[in-house]
């Protein structure tokens, strides 16, 4: 096995070193009864040409020849070279976690930059050095928000992220924490009365995300009022974070998190991605996960450690403020890296290609016959439209074209029937757009010709496929 | 000034300030592309009190200045690339390239999670077949891909526990754990709401039969335990603890970290064990990353499959694979989408790479080296707990210690030998305890190399221990002032 350093020579003077005539005697602690008889049925062994064969093979059983719109949580960014040539480097990504602070200064140092770039992003005063994902940051917001005010109910936005609520409430169910939920207005923000009716003197929590779902961006200073009113906290949940490149920073909330993949790490199926979490620096002994603080060494150099540890599960044990041991540290450096070198300039840059070639997409699907942009309120890059007729069989024929058309919004919310979620990043160039919409108009076109005729069918594309 | 020892190689010591304090304005590290399509106001499209102006502070270097910027700090990094990493319990194996190649490929790094199931079939199938491997390693019969690291895993595992109890009409209340174990463990059972019971281990450093009859009560919902334990020794009596734990109406959760001292060899399934995760990390030798991603997938017997993490994936007859959310009992999800898919590229390339036989020589190569260096060093420290030891084994600082240098001085004084250190005061029952899994990854020559200078560090307490008390001596930076660091944190760089 290539993997493996020993020779057999080299095994054979151990075993004798250690008085063994077999391998096997060394698991002799091993019940017979309980000892693998046989051997295991796996794939392999595969030589390196092979594996790569295999993962070739599975790769092209992929998306990757379409354009898509798809976002909700995971966002297509282009990644600059630089940012998998520095991940690359074996110093960093075959290190642990920095518990050896002499010999880990450059993990220690990238994440204090991290933490710094968080809270510049963000507007809070503190941030940790990630947590696994968006779902689990805003939970663990939750979980802190408990714990700050001792109140035991939470309220949260259904423009939550629907996979991130289900994440929150496999958590809290135990507890016995109510979690009451807020609908959304008609302009696709929270609605302000009902937020204001659903605070009660037990929230804990008021969980919203902005942009949300929907890619409406909330009006949080508005929000922030009425819920600090109550005494509760409110967790910001931004899941894309280059909104807050052109979006100013919820800065009136108490804990913003999220999900960072937009900063550098691949879009890969769901993961790994990166958590955030940013809060004030009062809150800062009630977070979970690590901290990076600067410090001194003996000759006063500036140096970097792990700190505030006894709020982790390896000193608290049953007392710690999370059970979060291994982070996504990688991730965490390759929004770093990502973040360095857009820098201001690229970062703002970069939102506005966003945001114009997404209102360009929305402008342009509005003119669609029969198709619509139903929420009025501003958005970033991403937006519901629509359909001018069925969205399964509009999907369908765009990804005839090649084009992954977006998300229909049905499978989460049954309200919003024919209604896709669509994303537009700089990954999507103007001529597969263009595209798109022709698609649209053809659809559009037919169905209004189909609805001409007698057959009276309300599903034509589905009768056409038949 | 004395010399360098043999091995030691003084670090790059280059200064390198922080990234703010290189920016300067107008540089950028990056050219867009155009937008092709008309500029939209932000101020206009957002609303004049949504538009935001500035982000104070934010970096601006050149692409240079960031390949730089982060190549130096790497040089103060220590990999498993550079040299042994003992690290016991984080088990730092070699990280092969090739799956750094096929983790990145497209199709498999690009395609998104809602994209139409007919089109993302390679994904899928590659989620499909790691859960079958793993499911044949641990000889379970169920797993879920979808924990993001062993600790999301230990808490989706009690959580089932206490669907599947609570299923019974008697969910319980609190769970065993032995006072071996790692911090995680208790963190997660009380995440879930149960209260930890702490059970204390046997003079071998194994669970106390007789101790665990008297917790074992009606109240109790389970016992999570590490097998091979913390100390790096199999829990002989793994049958009758197992047998005991159901016999009271519990169910029994395995920290599956050490699972590397047990694939090829035997099967948790077969045991007793009705629940475990699995450290994709560990084992399956997907990067640590300087603390993560992690991966923790949860094996389950049939009893715990209907509360599994929702949603699983299953292959129809036509060979084709979907997800299925259908799952009345599940625990929920514990987190968005699938699972850390990109770690479980890797550690399928990690599998399929070995075979069978791979595995168990990566296994078998892991126990020799732990017992090598336990042996070879025994005669100059402690060996609290004499056993045979698994993957990795225990030794303590307490000769050390009566000359005032402890298991922490030791370690740092290995780094100017360097080597990264083994793991200090962990397990918490073994006082100053140095815990060393060398892994398979190390060959006997590096091992040698270990040995010797372990052995020269402990020549050097006796003759000055205040040279090792004040080690590092080869390093960028000496020893870093911690408890300043947690009395006035320092948690972000100011202008």
């Amino acid at each position: 096995m290539r993997y493996l350093p020993n020779s057999p020579r080299d095994r054979a003077e151990m075993l004798r070193t250690l008085g063994h005539r077999s391998i096997e005697e060394l698991f002799s602690q091993i019940p017979e009864q309980i000892r693998l008889q046989g051997r295991l049925d796996l794939p392999g062994p595969l030589s390196e040409q092979e594996v790569l064969e295999f993962f070739k093979q599975a790769a092209s059983q992929s998306t990757r020849e379409y354009a898509s719109l798809l976002g909700a949580g995971a966002y297509s960014h282009f990644r600059p070279a630089a940012v998998d040539a520095l991940l690359s480097r074996g110093e960093f990504f075959t290190a642990y976690t920095p518990y050896q602070a002499e010999l880990a200064q450059g993990t220690l140092q990238a994440m204090f930059e991290f933490q710094t770039l968080i809270t510049q992003l963000t507007g809070m005063e503190v941030s940790n050095a990630s947590l696994y994902d968006g779902s689990t940051a805003t939970t663990e917001a939750v979980l802190m928000a408990l714990r700050l005010t001792r109140r035991n109910r939470v309220v949260a936005a259904r423009t939550l992220h629907p996979e991130h609520r289900e994440v929150v409430a496999t958590y809290l169910r135990h507890l016995g924490t109510e979690i009451a939920e807020v609908p959304y207005a008609a302009s696709g923000q929270v609605d302000l009365a009902a937020l204001e009716k659903a605070l009660n003197q037990q929230t804990a929590a008021v969980v919203i995300q902005s942009p949300n779902f929907l890619g409406a961006i909330e009006r949080f200073s508005e929000v922030a009022e009425m819920v600090h009113r109550s005494g509760a906290l409110l967790v910001m949940a931004v899941n894309e974070p280059l909104s807050l490149a052109i979006v100013n920073p919820p800065a009136d909330a108490d804990i913003v998190c999220g999900e960072a993949q937009s900063f550098g790490v691949p879009v890969g199926f769901g993961g790994p991605y990166v958590g955030f979490l940013a809060t004030r620096e009062k809150f800062v002994r009630q977070m979970p996960g690590r901290l990076v603080g600067q410090t001194t060494d003996s000759q006063g150099r500036r140096g970097f450690v792990l700190t505030l540890a006894t709020r982790e599960q390896h000193i608290r044990r049953e007392k710690a403020t999370s059970n979060i041991c291994t982070n996504q540290s990688l991730c965490a450096l390759a929004a770093t890296i990502y973040l360095c070198l857009l820098g201001k300039q690229g970062l703002r840059a970069l939102a506005e290609h966003n945001l114009a070639k997404s209102h360009y997409a929305a402008t342009q699907l509005a003119k669609v016959p029969g198709a619509s942009i139903p929420f009025a309120s501003p958005f970033f890059n991403e937006f519901v439209v629509r359909a001018p007729g069925n969205a399964e069989a509009l999907l369908d024929d765009l990804r005839r074209e090649k084009i992954l058309g977006g998300i229909n919004l049905e499978r989460f919310y049954p309200e919003l029937e024919n209604h896709l979620l669509v994303c537009v990043t700089e990954t999507v160039r103007k001529a597969a757009l263009d595209r798109m919409v022709r698609v649209y108009q053809k659809f559009s076109s037919q169905k209004h010709a189909r609805a001409a005729a007698p057959s009276g069918v309300s599903h034509p594309v589905a009768q056409e496929k038949a | 000034m004395k010399e360098h020892p043999r091995h030691a190689r003084p670090h790059i010591t280059r200064d390198e300030n922080l990234i703010f304090e290189r920016s300067s304005p107008g540089k950028c590290g990056v050219d867009l592309p155009s937008p092709e399509v008309p500029a939209e106001s932000a101020a206009d499209a957002l609303g004049g009190d949504l538009f935001r102006r500035d982000i104070p502070g934010f970096p601006e270097v050149s692409e240079l200045e960031v390949i730089r910027h982060f190549t130096r700090l790497s040089t103060w990094n220590y990999g498993v690339d550079t040299g042994l990493y003992p690290l016991g319990s984080c088990t730092m194996k070699y990280n092969p390239r090739i799956n750094e190649v096929v983790a990145r490929l497209d199709g498999l790094a690009t395609d998104h999670p809602y994209a139409p199931e007919e089109l993302t079939q390679g994904c899928l199938k590659i989620l499909y077949d790691t859960a079958r491997c793993l499911a044949e390693i641990t000889g379970m019969d169920a797993v879920s891909l979808q924990p993001s690291a062993g600790a999301q895993g230990e808490l989706a595992g009690i959580l089932m526990i206490q669907a599947c109890l609570a299923d019974r009409g008697d969910p319980r209340k609190y769970i065993l754990i032995p006072d071996s174990a790692h911090g995680t463990n208790p963190a997660s059972v009380t995440t879930s709401g149960y209260q930890v019971k702490n059970l204390k281990s046997d003079a071998h450093g194994c669970i106390d039969l007789a101790e665990l009859d008297r917790a074992m009560t009606e109240e109790v919902a389970g016992l999570m335990l590490t097998n091979p334990n913390t100390l790096g020794i199999f829990e002989v009596s793994i049958r009758e603890i197992c047998e005991l734990v159901h016999r009271k109406g519990g169910l029994v959760y395995m920290d599956g970290a050490n699972m590397n001292a047990l694939v090829g060899v035997a099967r948790p399934a077969e045991f007793g064990v009705d629940v475990m995760h699995l450290n994709l990390h560990k084992t399956f030798t997907t990067p640590h990353g300087g603390g993560g991603p992690g991966s923790g997938p949860v094996a389950v017997k049939k009893v715990l499959e209907p509360y599994l993490p929702s949603p699983t994936i299953f292959q129809s007859p036509d060979g084709s694979y979907s997800l299925d959310y259908g799952h009345p009992k599940s625990i929920g999800r514990v987190r968005a989408f699938y699972g850390n898919f990109g770690m479980v590229v890797r550690a399928l390339a990690f599998i399929a790479a070995n075979g069978a036989e791979g595995l168990l020589q990566s296994t078998q190569d892991a126990v020799l080296n732990a017992n090598y260096v336990m042996r070879r060093l025994q005669d100059l420290f402690d060996l609290p707990y004499n056993e045979p030891c698994m993957h990795e084994c225990v030794l303590s600082d307490r000769r050390q210690a009566a000359r005032g240098v402890h298991t922490i001085d030791i370690a740092k004084r290995l780094i100017d030998y360097g080597f990264h250190p083994y793991t200090t005061a962990f397990p918490l029952i073994v006082p100053g305890a140095m815990m060393i899994e060398p892994t398979e990854s190390a060959s006997k020559q590096e091992l040698d190399e270990f040995i010797e200078a372990m052995r020269a560090v402990a020549e050097e307490v006796e003759r000055d221990p205040d040279f090792v008390l004040n080690a590092p001596h080869s390093t960028r930076v000496s020893r870093l002032d911690e408890a300043g660091a947690a009395r006035k944190p320092v948690l972000r760089w100011k202008p």
